[in-house]
């Protein structure tokens, strides 16, 4: 079973539809696909959001993302694995992150998307700062995101 | 060994990275951070928290009681908010 693996850190914006194509292209052994798609959101609390910046440590963000996804392969029987992450400036509605995990079934798909995303927010060297009209400042890191994490320890 | 800073800690730092020589007393991460601490106000400012700080050795995350030895590159920064 081949697994080949996509991970790229970006400006540019990707097209979710031709991601999917390129995981699937000539496979005949994939039998489910899922897409996790994170977006720009304005609501954040009360304060409406006009703008993310995302940073991150080039190198060290790539090299994060690979041991993820080669712990994702080890756990889950997976046919392929696209990982973007976007870097920049965004508004609203704009593509943040895209998550592509493919398998022969779906329960190995669903569990290793989700295994991918709590570990790329909580330890993959992103960071975000957001422009509201309570002013600009770092984003915080969220308790339920570790907590979501840590769920996937083994024992 | 090179020093990079991200996100608040390098705007309290107020550079992105540099090259440092920490004296041989310096053995762990979280001593590295201490001697920062005691470099500058901008350095104490950034690293007030020492336990919100997180580390990385070589692109590869560290914990307060890491060596540092042999070290090439190590990071600070906040906790991460990416995804």
């Amino acid at each position: 079973m081949s697994c080949p693996v996509t991970i790229r850190i970006q400006e540019d914006d990707f097209d979710l539809a031709r991601e999917i194509e390129i995981l699937t292209k000539s496979r005949t052994d994939i039998g489910a696909v899922v897409s996790f798609s994170g977006i720009c959101r304005a609501d954040e609390d009360s304060a409406k959001v006009a703008a993310l910046t995302l940073e991150h440590y080039p190198g060290m963000a790539e090299e994060e993302i690979k041991r993820h996804v080669d712990e994702a392969t080890s756990r889950w029987p997976l046919n392929g694995v696209t990982v973007i992450h976007r870097v920049g400036r965004f508004m609203p509605g704009q593509n943040i992150v895209l998550v592509l995990t493919a398998s022969q079934h779906r329960q190995a798909a669903f569990q290793a998307a989700e295994f991918l995303m709590d570990y790329l927010k909580t330890s993959a060297p992103f960071w975000k700062k957001e422009e509201s009209e309570a002013g600009t400042g770092w984003v915080e890191a969220e308790a339920r995101d570790d907590e979501a994490a840590a769920r996937w320890t083994r024992s | 060994m090179k020093v990079k800073y991200f996100a608040w800690v390098r705007e309290r730092v107020g550079k992105a990275e540099e090259t440092i020589e920490p004296p041989a007393t310096v053995r762990t991460v979280e001593e590295l951070i201490a001697w920062l601490s005691a470099q500058s106000e901008a350095y104490a400012y950034a690293f007030e928290k020492p336990k919100v700080i997180r580390a990385a050795i070589d692109h590869a995350h560290a914990k307060p009681d890491t060596a540092i030895a042999g070290a090439r590159e190590i990071a600070f920064f906040p906790p991460m908010t990416g995804g």
